[in-house]
């Protein structure tokens, strides 16, 4: 090996820029992933990443951008380092850009540790299982798709539906019960609009609980490619808080449609052979790192739960984005632009909802020991009384038999009272169940066959007519 | 001098390693790669250049560091110890990475498959003297509560047992000394496998008895034989996991192996709490006692998940060649494929459908046909079965995707999952009128002697009465249910009642979650019970609404529920109960 400073190693041999990528030829021992800084022939300061090393080449990543950036004046510069954060207790309440850049007028942190922002995956045999209980006080997610600690549940929403009122009002409002332990909510914001990052702030802010907010803000107008870091920058955040500071994360990350389109953006740059819709054939592993960095460590204190943000083009579930999230995270929420069009919110059209570590979470000690049964047994009456609607239209009410009509009524109450709530309204889980078990007690006994007979005998007809609100 | 074992980086993209001055490197050959010693195996070979890909993270790796070559394949170990351990795609234990590197996986970490320091109480069945072939039995030790785990002299190896030892040893001390022809063949409780390559037996047979899984729906109407293949497709949310855990689970399989491929690391996490807690309804042990998992999960590097599948099968082999039957989960086929199509990308090979490579087929085949029931090798006639089970999660639950399709091609049950029933909360969301098994035919004969003759009557009658159900549902979309024959309405209350009460079985009740099969007939039975009955009754021009408001219906959807020792009484109760509520409805 030469002897050379691998500290400094700076260059000018820029032979190629293109779309978001840029490559330096001549270049010497450069590693897989390493950081480089760019400086323009304007003199203005760039960050990059190796994504491919080769031995006289490498292409770079650059994430604000290459605009400016020529094949002559360039100056490259490897820093001989992997992309990494530095970070301390007093992150909290600090706002970042999408580079983890201060934004807010505060000085750099003085660092107690620099990590990698790639993050490790957590060994399976390492991690707790999520069981304990987040109320959220909104009675679709607590009654019927249930979120636990160390989740990763996302919400699947469409433009111009309501999804940053709920994840603000979840933000404000989760609290595990009979716990008192740190919390805090990481915000990673990709590619939204001012007013959108506006909205969260104030929304934080008017719930006095902006000290325990970290923020990373990539707006629609900053560099699209810097989105592919952000998320990164967030999570290696949480997991300090989380398994450094003993302290439960909730990490939004919002929206996770345009982190993946500045995927595809480096994927078609590279010339990469495209997946489905362009998009690049690893984006489901791409995710994951994402997404899996949700979870409990046993034997530490903090926890990690992620609720991603996407919207659906075109509502459509099946898109790569949605779909491939889906795979990775345990559940989601659905919101309904045909719910949200009746004036209900939160429009979350609790049927192709699901929380998948719902069972773990609930129940005796937890919840209450009919909440299962009251959850299947609202779910399936709703879903039937659906069906129902739909017949309706082509053969009339009259044609209905009485168990239609049943769940026909039971459809129209559920969507009305249990699903409607005010964004400022906070339901306990008795609540929310004693509300269930109102709408069941329209139903014959006989009918419900979801329940223990038990929990029928001990609330069925019984249910104090819930009191709601605050 | 050219040192012919070691080569140097000339590359790197992710997870795919161009290493140059590699001439004499073999095509899936393991290699060190960089300088700390990350695994990899080579894939493509031009000249001095390897492609290779990498099982580890490969940030940070440059061109110009070393690649060393190891001269085998990649392999597993295979030995006591496997049963009851955890692993990841490459057999690293997963414990002893943690033990090493704490809760976060780190890099470069080589630890041996099998405990290298425990001794296991070797009893010899081999005498000395007796001529062995590869596949014979040498001895047996204890390897968990339920296995008992047969060493055998590895393929390829023979000859007279010149010395053989009894007593405690660790899995790299010598056990046995053959003689063959003047060589000594010293033998150890382990051998190594390379996992892409099918271990051998003499004859593959035909399958002849029925996996039993305790789930209704697969048992009583689309069975998947010992030795068979299965595929489960279906897209998020549909309860893929949820179905592969319940058969690893109760499936009467003597060894488990559990391959979690590309999936999420908290249903692995499940997986390894659970198992050692329940009992296994077969030997009444722990779950864990017969199970071995194998887990890489999405966030894992995706080359170690390539192999995921091919580290399962081995180890199922290896157990089928003892002579149990072993069932092999895969979860999911489609991540794997997905790694398949990454490593092919990054080599730039000519893409077919979906981006996916062309050999993706071949590929997929040459996995499902390790399954199958087969005369082991070794001189004694013995035989055993592996049989695979593989989900499939097709991108926007459509099945017409390359990898369903071509799993479809070669498995022969197939359970579609529905996202429909999946969103009424109808679980198992096996869809009954587009799922089928090939196995029917194969099994027949083993239900009528094991079961009862009516068994597979019945269950062709069930699936008439589903048939004619969704024919009936597209008139009552139409007219309303009040246009139909009163015949027809009382057939939609048992369709529902054989949809609602015998299909729906729920995973996580204590009683319901394993159904077994003398409980399934008695099921059945009381159904077609009722069903005889509403028959009568109708003809004896009783309306179908005061039949369908009969009171036992709510005793019968409580049925699954009742306890599965004691429900042979129950059942008797019901048919007097049903008999009893028609006679006075009758009498009305």
């Amino acid at each position: 090996m030469k002897d050379k400073d691998l500290k400094s190693r700076e260059y000018r041999s820029v032979t190629q820029v293109a779309g978001p990528l840029m490559i330096v030829e001549g270049v010497e021992g450069v590693a897989y992933g390493e950081v480089v800084h760019i400086r323009t022939p304007g003199g203005e300061e760039r960050m990059g990443q190796v994504l491919e090393s080769q031995e006289n080449l490498a292409i770079v990543q650059v994430f604000e951008g290459t605009r400016g950036l020529d094949t002559d004046e360039t100056r490259v510069r490897f820093s001989g380092d992997i992309m990494r954060i530095s970070l301390s207790k007093e992150i909290l309440g600090r706002s970042f850009d999408g580079l983890g850049r201060p934004i807010d007028g505060g000085p750099e942190l003085i660092p107690e540790a620099s990590l990698s922002i790639t993050g490790a995956a957590i060994n399976p045999t390492a991690r707790a299982y999520p069981d304990e209980f987040i109320q959220t006080g909104i009675s679709t997610i607590d009654g019927m798709n249930t979120l636990v600690r160390g989740q990763k549940l996302p919400i699947f929403s469409g433009s111009g539906l309501p999804h940053n009122d709920l994840a603000a009002q979840i933000a404000r409002q989760a609290t595990v019960l009979g716990s008192n332990e740190p919390f805090s909510v990481i915000f990673a914001a990709m590619g939204i609009t001012h007013e959108e990052a506006n909205f969260f702030m104030n929304s934080f802010e008017s719930s006095g609980a902006l000290e325990r907010i970290v923020s990373f803000i990539n707006l629609a107008d900053d560099p699209a490619i810097e989105r592919i870091i952000t998320p990164r920058m967030a999570l290696t955040t949480a997991e300090f808080l989380a398994f450094t500071y003993d302290t439960h994360v909730l990490v939004i990350l919002t929206d996770m449609t345009n982190y993946c389109e500045a995927l595809r953006e480096i994927s078609s740059a590279r010339e990469e052979v495209p997946g489905r819709r362009g998009y690049p054939g690893y984006m489901y592993t791409d995710l994951s790192t994402i997404y899996e960095r949700a979870g409990r460590i046993a034997g530490r204190k903090g926890s990690i739960t992620q609720m991603p943000i996407l919207s659906m083009p075109d509502d459509d579930i099946t898109h790569p984005v949605p779909d491939l999230t889906g795979y990775i995270t345990e559940g989601q929420f659905v919101l309904s632009r045909e719910l949200h069009r009746k004036g209900v919110y939160p429009p979350v059209d609790v049927l192709p909802s699901l929380s998948r570590l719902m069972n773990e979470g609930i129940g005796e000690g937890k919840t209450r020991a009919d909440h299962l049964g009251v959850s299947d047994q609202c779910y399936s009456n709703y879903a039937e009384g659906r069906d129902v609607r739909s017949l309706v239209a082509v053969v009339g009410e009259e044609a209905l038999s009485e168990r239609d009509r049943l769940n026909l009524k039971f459809a129209d109450a559920f969507e009305r009272q249990f699903v409607t709530q005010g964004p400022d309204e906070n339901r306990t889980i008795e609540q929310t169940l004693n509300l269930g078990w109102e709408l069941l007690s329209e139903i014959p006994e006989g009918e419900l066959k979801r329940i223990d007979a038990k929990y029928i005998d001990q609330h069925y007809k019984k249910a104090s007519p819930a009191k709601t609100g605050e | 001098m050219t040192d012919y074992n070691k080569g140097k980086i000339k590359s790197v993209a992710g997870p795919l390693v161009i290493a140059k001055g590699m001439r004499g490197c073999e095509m899936y050959e393991v290699v060190r790669v960089g300088n700390e010693g990350l695994m990899g195996e080579t894939i493509k070979l031009i000249e001095d250049l390897a492609y290779i890909q990498v099982y580890e993270d490969t940030t940070g790796l440059k061109p110009g560091e070393d690649v060393i070559r190891t001269g085998a394949p990649l392999s597993v170990e295979l030995g006591p110890g496997i049963i009851t351990n955890f692993y990841d795609g490459i057999q690293r234990p997963l414990l002893a990475i943690k033990e090493k590197s704490g809760d976060f996986i780190g890099r470069g970490i080589d630890v041996p498959s099998l405990d290298p320091e425990k001794k296991w109480d070797f009893r010899p069945i081999a005498k000395e003297g007796d001529e062995l072939q590869g596949g014979d039995f040498l001895g047996e030790v204890d390897e968990s509560k339920v296995i008992a785990h047969k060493i055998m002299v590895p393929p390829g190896k023979k000859g007279k047992v010149a010395e053989i030892k009894s007593g405690a040893f660790t899995v790299n001390e010598v056990i046995a000394v053959l003689d063959d022809n003047g060589d000594k063949v010293e033998l150890t409780m382990k051998q190594k496998w390379p996992v892409r390559i099918g271990r051998p037996f003499k004859e593959k047979l035909d399958p002849k008895e029925p996996l039993l899984t305790g789930q209704r729906i697969y048992d009583t109407f689309f069975p998947i034989a010992k030795g068979g293949t299965a595929a489960i497709p279906g897209g998020f949310g549909t309860g893929k996991t949820v179905s592969q855990h319940q058969l690893a689970k109760w499936a009467d399989s003597q060894v488990v192996v559990y391959v979690g491929c590309g999936e999420r690391g908290n249903e692995m996490t499940e997986v390894l709490m659970t198992f050692p807690q329940l009992d296994d309804p077969n030997t009444g042990e722990k779950l864990m006692e017969r199970s071995t998992l194998i887990a890489n999960t999405s966030n894992m590097p995706v080359a170690a998940r390539e192999a995921s599948i091919y580290t399962g099968v081995t180890i199922a082999e290896y157990y089928r060649d003892m002579g149990y039957d072993v069932a092999l989960m895969a979860d999911s086929s489609s991540r794997w494929a997905e790694a398949l199509r990454e490593i092919s990308g990054r080599l730039e090979e000519m893409p077919g459908e979906e981006g996916f490579p062309a050999y993706l087929g071949t590929k997929l085949a040459d996995f499902y046909e390790r399954a199958g029931r087969v005369l082991t090798a070794g001189s004694e006639k013995r035989m055993g079965s592996v049989s695979i089970i593989g989900a499939v999660s097709p991108p926007g639950g459509d099945f017409s995707e390359p990898v369903s399709q071509n799993t479809l091609r070669v498995v022969s049950s197939f359970w579609a999952l529905d996202t429909n029933l999946a969103d009424r909360r109808h679980f198992p969301a096996i869809n009954w009128l587009t799922s089928y098994s090939l196995y029917l035919d194969f099994v027949r004969n083993w239900y009528d002697e094991n079961i009862d003759k009516e068994f597979m009557v019945i269950r062709g009658d069930m699936m008439a009465i589903l048939e004619k159900e969704s024919e009936l549902q597209e008139i009552v979309q139409l007219v309303g249910q009040d246009a139909l024959p009163e015949a027809d309405r009382a057939l939609l209350e048992v369709a529902r009642m054989i949809r609602e009460d015998y299909l729906q079985q729920h995973a996580y009740h204590e009683v319901d979650s394993y159904c077994p099969k003398e409980k399934q007939f008695l099921m059945l039975k009381v159904i077609v019970k009722f069903y005889t009955e509403v028959k009568k009754a109708i003809e004896l021009g009783i309306s179908a609404n005061r039949i369908t408001g009969v009171k036992i219906k709510d005793e019968i959807a409580r049925m699954k529920y009742e306890p599965n020792q004691q429900f042979s009484k129950r059942y008797e109760e019901l048919i007097k109960s049903i008999e009893s509520e028609f006679e006075s409805l009758r009498n009305q």
